[in-house]
């Protein structure tokens, strides 16, 4: 085995390290302001959103997941509270889909990190593809 | 020119952080009483995230001393073809934690040439949460969260190709 060049490896390390602090201040920016929203914001409330129109409620759906943030266990948990209430699985998809791909709590984090029309575009084209992909899983477990 | 954009960026990040600090000032000045459930979350997210961060450096460090852009931009790069999709759709399911965890890595991979469509799969496929899959199977059941997650990781190819035109589009 190659020995380690002690000289590539310190210049790595150094890289490394500055690559993670100087977004430590984003990491930490996006934390504080996820508990913020987890703490102010009821579960309770988004049950009162959906209608019952498929399409609407996909949207809403969809919107409420990009909206909101946090662990994925919390958006099957909320999910499964919406499954209860009676909300059509094509909204509860794409609720969970938007749920762990858009972030619009993050994107001015991820505009400053990997350019605005990165973070713009990256997060709309996800905003849709949850719909999406909620209408194809929920056409195929209708089949299968 | 760079240096500029560099500082801009820096100074976006510090503004970012101090608004968020106002935020969280004139809430707890509204709600008092918030005040206390907002910092333990706040305080169990970072204890969540920092096994991550460990994992996000030492994968950072790999890359930066293994790696070299030519290698890179040749699995990831304009012309890397199904390789490259298959790597960034593997790395995003295998990946674990929050997204802004792997900003710094993707930041540093899209300076090293890594087309913005792999970085947009990789992303996407990061909701495929592999350890959190007994969890979706408890609620939802074996057969619903295998074909959600089977048609999010086909889908996130079309969705790559996609946001990738529209990001170079409007340049």
């Amino acid at each position: 085995m190659d020995k380690i060049n002690k000289t590539r490896f310190i210049s790595a390390n150094k890289k490394t390290a500055t690559g993670i602090l100087g977004m430590l201040p984003i990491i930490l920016g996006v934390i504080l302001l996820v508990s913020i929203i987890n703490v102010i914001i009821p579960a309770s409330l988004y049950q009162t959103i959906f209608t019952g129109n498929i399409f609407f409620d996909a949207f809403k759906g969809a919107t409420i997941g990009s909206v909101l943030t946090g662990n994925p266990v919390t958006g099957y948990i909320l999910a499964d509270a919406f499954v209860k209430s009676g909300i059509n699985m094509i909204a509860i998809t794409a609720f969970l889909v938007s749920w762990v791909t858009v972030g619009v709590v993050q994107l001015p984090a991820e505009s400053l990190a990997l350019g605005k029309k990165f973070a713009f575009y990256r997060n709309l084209t996800a905003f849709l593809m949850s719909i999406v992909v909620a209408i194809i899983t929920t056409l195929i477990l209708n089949y299968i | 020119m760079a240096e500029k954009k560099d500082n801009k960026s820096s100074n976006g990040i510090w503004i970012f952080l101090g608004l968020v600090l106002a935020l969280f000032v004139v809430i707890t000045f509204i709600y008092p009483n918030k005040m206390e459930p907002i910092l333990l979350m706040f305080k169990n997210l970072m204890l969540q995230i920092l096994p991550i961060l460990v994992l996000v450096y030492i994968i950072m460090l790999l890359t930066n001393y293994f790696v070299n852009n030519d290698k890179l931009k040749k699995y990831m790069g304009e012309d890397a073809g199904i390789k490259g999709w298959m790597i960034s759709i593997v790395s995003g399911v295998l990946s674990v934690g929050p997204i802004y965890m792997w900003y710094p890595l993707m930041k540093d991979l899209q300076t090293k040439g890594v087309k913005n469509k792999f970085l947009i799969t990789f992303l996407y496929n990061r909701g495929i949460k592999l350890q959190w899959l007994p969890m979706l199977i408890f609620y939802f059941g074996l057969k619903y969260s295998l074909t959600l997650l089977i048609v999010m990781a086909v889908m996130s190819i079309p969705l790559g190709i996609i946001a990738d035109k529209l990001i170079t589009k409007t340049k």
